[in-house]
């Protein structure tokens, strides 16, 4: 099989994933077997030698980092998949990407952390690592499914943005999302808009490695007479390493602003009933499921609630929070740990956050969000 | 007198790069220009080489060559060579990085490399230490001597690299010195040409660290040393040849190991066509 018959499918999350890799023109799988997403690795053992692609497990997660880029700057699209204890060991080489402008996908699978925390069960750690993990200024593109559908879709998305942002593009999925089965409905191939991704071959005169007066130029693959260098150290537009604060400068804000000037063409998210709701609960991933639950509930009882979901939590979606925030005196953000997005809602609509911590182990229960929009609003 | 327009290897070289990062005495510049040569004599079409390393002083090394270049993060040029070898199977992947790089903080990705017998080859320029962040010890220093961070000797054992890569199965094992110029070119050629993973070991001063904590007055002294200390068995006991010149142990150099064995790219490719040609 090549690509995955339009249809319906009963279908959990890693398989969604996994598939809608491969409809992303994923062809370089290299990964190390960790709860909960090890599905995606062996799903991927299965189906990328069949479309001529290659899978490799590697000795860490280190490595398979490592791998994907190479193999990116070797001609191939390229993923892997991990969970926190391996997300951390990736943002060594994540900054790799970043500076190499290389395009990559990185499938997180959050679970109980910190350490190795509650490998079978579900969590939301790893959404401020997946903005700050690595070292040094990032202009992270992060989205973040809730749906076995939406799995699908966003990885399709990620790939896109990859290839076109040049940069390593994380998928935070979470243990629910991964191992949930429900309907996925999967279009015919020419229905999605897949980036194909644009090379340079011949190089003309002085042509740098990369042109920071633009903010995409697109990247050469190894072996086609290029002959550019690609470096982790801080470069110039010809590829070569300096130590001048002025080059830090330029190089920088170009990897910053190719982000940052299209954020409105990046930022996704989806708004339930939040048109008239004076209290606007904001949750991503599973926690977005007990939530709408819960709004759904408070509208029964006359109160005017609604939900904000970013799907790509990284650009955070500013200008859409700075707007509800204009209406809404309160925000509650329920989490799947001890209070991280809260923290960036609360720096960009600059009101009254209300702060849900669920531990780690279980997706939040609706009724807990609902007694919380309850006391908000009575 | 003729004036020279052109360094005899423009088109190999980044001439604009020059002078490189690289201190009086060194032996990477003859590391480079041996692998150059063997570039040249490989008959591989030059836009089919590429260079990664990782981080240190030889991880500068393709930065210099007029080819595709990667220099990666420290200690995973293996696992990001390994990704584009498998992506594009008609390049021609070296990796040259130094010891600390390849095996200290890159070691696990080491021992998996040649363990897979990943079509690489790998040059390991080791000069006894960490050079670029100022001398200290790592696990190829030699017993007793001095470091930036052993100041009282060292008391670790070291690694005996052509032992490692020989007993994890790769293709090819060799170790030279940088006063070997013609012997290490004709390493690399060879091993340019052997399929599955090549591993060349150089030994190779570091006069303002390893060299000046030793005694060593300049790197022409500290070159001297290994060249004297050394001799040649191709077909030497590998289990009996790590390093302790300090001791009046010789430095056995040689051509090791050359066997048929099956690649990871051969292997992996031969799955792939069973899958591909079996009922789609």
């Amino acid at each position: 099989m090549n690509f995955l018959p339009p249809g319906k499918y009963f279908a959990d999350g890693n398989f969604a994933l996994t598939e809608g890799a491969i409809h992303a023109g994923c062809r370089f799988f290299a990964g190390y077997p960790i709860t909960p997403s090890s599905e995606v690795l062996e799903r991927m053992s299965i189906r990328l030698p069949e479309v001529g692609g290659h899978f490799i497990e590697m000795e860490d997660e280190i490595a398979s980092m490592a791998a994907i880029i190479g193999a990116s700057n070797g001609g191939s699209k390229s993923m892997t998949a991990t969970s926190g204890p391996g997300f951390s060991l990736m943002q060594e080489n994540i900054g790799l990407g970043v500076i190499t402008e290389t395009p990559t996908v990185v499938l997180d699978e959050m679970r109980g952390g910190p350490s190795t925390g509650i490998p079978t069960r579900v969590g939301q750690g790893d959404v401020m690592q997946a903005r700050w993990g690595s070292h040094g200024d990032l202009a992270p593109i992060t989205y973040a499914p809730n749906s076995v559908q939406e799995s699908f879709d966003l990885e399709i998305e990620a790939f896109n943005a990859a290839e076109t942002y040049r940069q390593p593009v994380i998928v935070a999925s979470d243990q629910v999302i991964g191992h949930l089965t429900e309907i996925l409905e999967v279009k015919n191939m020419e229905d999605y808009h897949i980036v194909q991704r644009e090379t340079r071959k011949i190089r003309n005169g002085n042509e740098g490695v990369y042109d920071y007066s633009r903010d995409f130029t697109p990247m050469f693959e190894a072996g086609t007479g290029f002959r550019g260098n690609v470096d982790s150290l801080t470069h110039d537009e010809r590829g070569y390493p300096s130590n001048e604060s002025s080059v830090e400068k330029e190089m920088l804000e170009h990897l910053l602003n190719k982000v940052r000037k299209n954020e409105d063409k990046i930022v996704k998210y989806e708004e339930f009933l939040v048109e008239d709701s004076k209290l606007v609960v904001v949750a991503y991933g599973i926690t977005s499921r007990s939530v709408k639950q819960a709004v759904k509930e408070a509208r029964k009882e006359g109160l005017k609630v609604g939900m904000f979901r970013p799907i790509t939590l990284w650009p955070f979606p500013e200008k859409r929070i700075r707007q509800l925030a204009e209406q809404s005196k309160e925000f509650i953000v329920p989490e799947i740990n001890y209070g991280q997005y809260s923290h960036s809602v609360r720096e960009y609509s600059q009101t009254e956050i209300k702060e849900m911590h669920f531990p780690p182990g279980a997706v939040p229960d609706y009724r807990v969000i609902l007694k919380e929009i309850e006391r908000c609003l009575k | 007198m003729t004036e020279v327009e052109y360094h005899p290897k423009h088109d190999l070289i980044r001439e604009e790069r020059f002078p490189h990062v690289w201190c009086p005495g060194c032996g990477l510049g003859i590391e480079l220009q041996c692998y150059l040569n063997a570039l040249e004599k490989s008959g591989i079409p030059q836009n089919n080489h590429v260079l990664v390393s990782g981080i240190g002083c030889t991880a500068r090394i393709p930065g210099y060559a007029n080819l595709d270049t990667y220099h990666t993060t420290h200690g995973r040029g293996l696992p990001f060579a390994t990704g584009m070898k498998i992506a594009n199977p008609d390049l021609k992947v070296t990796v040259i990085s130094g010891d600390g790089d390849l095996f200290n903080i890159g070691g696990n990705h080491f021992i998996h490399a040649a363990r897979r017998n990943m079509d690489l080859l790998v040059i390991c320029s080791n000069n006894f230490n960490y050079g670029m962040t100022g001398g200290q010890h790592g696990s190829t220093t030699p017993p007793t001597s001095k470091s930036a961070s052993t100041p009282y000797g060292n008391i670790e054992p070291t690694f005996n690299l052509p032992y490692i890569a020989s007993a994890l199965g790769a293709s090819y094992v060799a170790r030279w010195t940088v006063m070997h110029p013609r012997q290490l070119t004709k390493s690399i050629r060879t091993a340019m040409d052997v399929k599955g993973f090549a591993f060349i070991e150089v030994l190779s001063p570091c006069p303002p660290n390893f060299g000046k904590f030793n005694g060593f007055k300049d790197g022409f002294e500290e070159m001297e040393f290994y060249r004297k200390s050394s001799v040649v068995q191709n077909d030497a006991k590998l289990e009996d040849i790590s390093i302790d010149p300090f001791h009046g142990k010789d430095i056995v150099l040689g051509d090791f190991v050359n066997r048929k064995r099956a690649s990871y790219i051969t292997l992996e490719h031969e799955l792939i066509d069973r899958i591909r040609g079996g009922g789609q």
